[in-house]
């Protein structure tokens, strides 16, 4: 993992002095609400619905023991004893005091986290995919590149107030776990002819109001090319997004507005100029963030106990099928810890369930642990002989539920029990569709399926990319659900298509029934996913599903 | 023609907790609804917006929020939302319902 310097440590400290300050200045009434609000959000403190809430950037995703427990215990003191991973590879804490903040952010230092560029118009915390340094189909681990960019991306002083916010998400595999096309940028390791690593640059994705699949801008960038041409890509945006109209200004608007072509021309004459400015990243640093990111000591032991409890234990075998993924050395295996459990809320962990993740980690997992942007957990490397243990220990914290991948992994986004953005609420829906279908006992029948969810437009719960995507409105002074077909997140990704007229609170659970139903009697046979399927049949006999002949909305009953 | 006008309360979050408060008859902050002031017509209301929002060091981003009044004369929220900032998250038992 990367370790802070000297200069990060003064750095973030210094920030939390002056945000304490600035806490105190709002108390004490120097401070007015209109002068604080800026400074409380460029410090990751949100005003919600029912409370503050501070959202901490876990970057890349990874964290250590360490680091787990130091969230365990913020959720402990000064929360109610939870914490809610989420779609950004963040944490955020529901329900701290104002006057507390500047304590938690502290702690949050001691372990080298912080909360700065979690909101405002800047770039945000860079996610990348969740099996970095572990997966067996990895081209290169992308944490050094997503390392890289944090450092550039930190306080950069040209960069804190673009036209909006600014995400960047890299991967490091053809298979993409990191939503790379829905972000602004994405940056997809590659090799060219000659087999040297570079990357694939994608811009002018995202999701929100007008959802787009990002374009490619570079087939293959050297990697020395990185920082002057992210730099190039910034200069672009910020002298020419839109920022008379926040809902167009992000930079998907500008690829989508000046074109492919023209945009490109811009960003490779600024690549021109930035590149002959560029001194390059100094050899010792790109060394120092390599050697923070050395693949641990593997041993290459082999044992019968993964086989043999898979064997002896049915329940144990179909965890492995669904939440160990196979990892770059055979002896290891990539465990997901599913944060849904059944009726549960997607991507809450409890304090005292962090800390079975911080102990699990440390004594079988190299000390890593990662968050995925599909809000559960990873313990990276485990070696198979002790999944098993792993397995049991995670029984007890209730964190053993086999359904990575399934129908119950439902991203849902806060909505509206939390956020005051949202127009309708988004967990208990999730809840719904997880209990109904747990009591149909139909999950495993179903197979690989992502359901979405979002509280508003917004879109935090990715619903537009899910192959089932639901958005909460407000109709009329009612929770409305409206239903989006065959998206996908992934390197085939795609923005799904709106069904027709959206559903009541009460009549949404049928309405998925109805769309999985008619899913089993369409699909060709087991191995048909339903993404496949909706690919194939298309929209038509889905519809007429939840609609009905006429096009009435019919209740499955 | 105009809609009627429905009676209106001011509702905020708290500064220090960030918890739901309605304004009172006496310019305090509750965090129960039954005891805001209703404000029964528009002039009435934008005068208690205005009472509520010179107390900036109490509460954060004040507003008018549509009400009914229940049979026991006490306002009750309107709107899905101003039900659930009444009751906390609905999600599991915790936040205001489990305080109360
Ligand atoms: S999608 Fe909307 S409701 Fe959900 S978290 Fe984002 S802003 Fe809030």
């Amino acid at each position: 993992m990367y370790r802070y310097n000297d200069f990060d440590e003064a750095f973030v400290r210094n920030r939390v002095a002056e945000f304490r300050e600035q806490v105190r200045r709002r108390i004490d009434g120097s401070l007015t609400e209109d002068e604080f609000k800026p400074l409380r959000l460029k410090n990751g403190l949100y005003l919600q619905l029912h409370a503050y809430m501070l959202r901490v950037a876990i970057p890349y995703g990874t964290l250590n023991s360490r680091q787990m427990r130091q969230l365990a215990l913020i959720a402990e003191r000064f929360d109610k004893g939870y914490g809610h991973f989420t779609t950004r590879q963040n944490i955020q804490f529901n329900w701290p005091r104002l006057k507390d903040v500047p304590d938690i952010l502290e702690l949050l230092a001691d372990v080298e986290m912080h909360s700065i560029q979690t909101s405002g118009n800047c770039i945000r915390n860079v996610t990348a995919d969740h099996f970095a340094g572990a997966a067996a189909d990895e081209i290169e681990d992308p944490r050094p590149t997503a390392e890289l960019v944090r450092q550039w991306s930190t306080d950069h002083p040209e960069f804190q107030y673009l036209p909006r916010k600014f995400k960047i998400a890299v991967s490091g595999s053809p298979n993409d776990r990191a939503v790379t096309k829905a972000n602004d940028i994405g940056l997809r390791m590659v090799r060219n002819e000659a087999g040297e690593p570079g990357y694939e640059v994608i811009v002018g994705g995202g999701l929100g109001r007008t959802p787009m699949i990002g374009k490619t801008v570079r087939e293959f960038l050297p990697k020395d090319d990185l920082l002057p041409y992210l730099e190039a890509i910034l200069q672009v945006y910020n002298l020419s997004g839109r920022r008379d109209n926040k809902y167009k200004a992000r930079i998907k608007i500008l690829v989508h507005e000046t074109g492919l072509d023209e945009l490109k021309a811009r960003i490779e004459d600024a690549f021109e100029r930035q590149k002959r400015a560029f001194p390059g990243v100094p050899a010792d640093l790109i060394r120092q963030i390599e050697e923070a990111f050395a693949p641990p000591e593997f041993e290459n032991t082999q044992s019968l106990a993964y086989e043999q409890a898979q064997a002896d234990n049915p329940a144990f075998r179909s965890f492995v099928e669904t939440n160990v993924a196979e990892h770059r050395n055979p002896a290891y295996g990539i465990v997901t810890v599913s944060l849904k459990p059944i009726g549960g809320t997607p991507g809450d962990a409890t304090a005292e369930q962090m800390r079975v993740l911080a102990d699990l980690a440390e004594r079988y997992g190299h000390d890593e642990l990662r968050v995925s942007h599909e809000q559960n957990i990873i313990l990276p490397h485990v070696r198979k002989a002790d999944v098993p243990t792993v397995y049991a220990a995670l029984g007890e914290a209730g964190l053993a539920t086999a359904n990575i991948g399934l129908l119950s992994d439902i991203i849902a986004c806060p909505g509206m029990d939390y956020c005051s953005l949202a127009t309708a609420r988004s967990i208990p829906v999730a809840q719904a569709i997880s209990k109904r279908f747990d009591e149909l006992n139909l999950e495993r029948e179903i197979g690989p399926l992502k359901i979405k969810i979002s509280g508003c437009i917004n879109a935090c719960g990715h619903h537009h990319v899910g192959h089932i995507g639901i958005l909460g409105l407000d109709k009329a002074g009612r929770e409305n659900y409206q239903i989006t077909l065959g998206g996908d997140g992934t390197e085939s990704a795609t923005i799904g298509e709106r069904t027709g007229p959206g559903f009541d609170a009460e009549d949404i659970v049928p309405a998925i029934e109805a769309i999985i139903e008619a899913y089993l009697a369409l699909r060709e046979d087991a191995s048909e996913t339903f993404l496949e399927a909706y690919r194939r049949l298309g929209a038509e006999p889905f519809k007429q599903a939840i609609y009905g002949e006429n096009g009435d909305k019919a209740r499955a009953a | 023609m105009a809609r009627e006008y429905k009676p209106r309360i001011v509702t905020a979050n708290d500064l220090i907790e960030g918890d739901v408060v309605y304004f009172t008859a006496s310019h305090n902050w509750s965090r129960d609804i039954g005891e805001a002031v209703v404000a029964w017509s528009r002039e009435a209301a934008e005068q208690l917006l205005a009472a509520a929002q010179a107390q900036e060091n109490r509460v954060v981003g004040p507003y008018l929020a549509e009400t009914d009044i229940g049979e026991d004369n006490r306002p009750q929220p309107v709107h899905f939302r101003e039900v659930f900032r009444t009751r906390g998250p609905s999600n599991y038992f915790h936040g205001k319902q489990a305080e109360t």
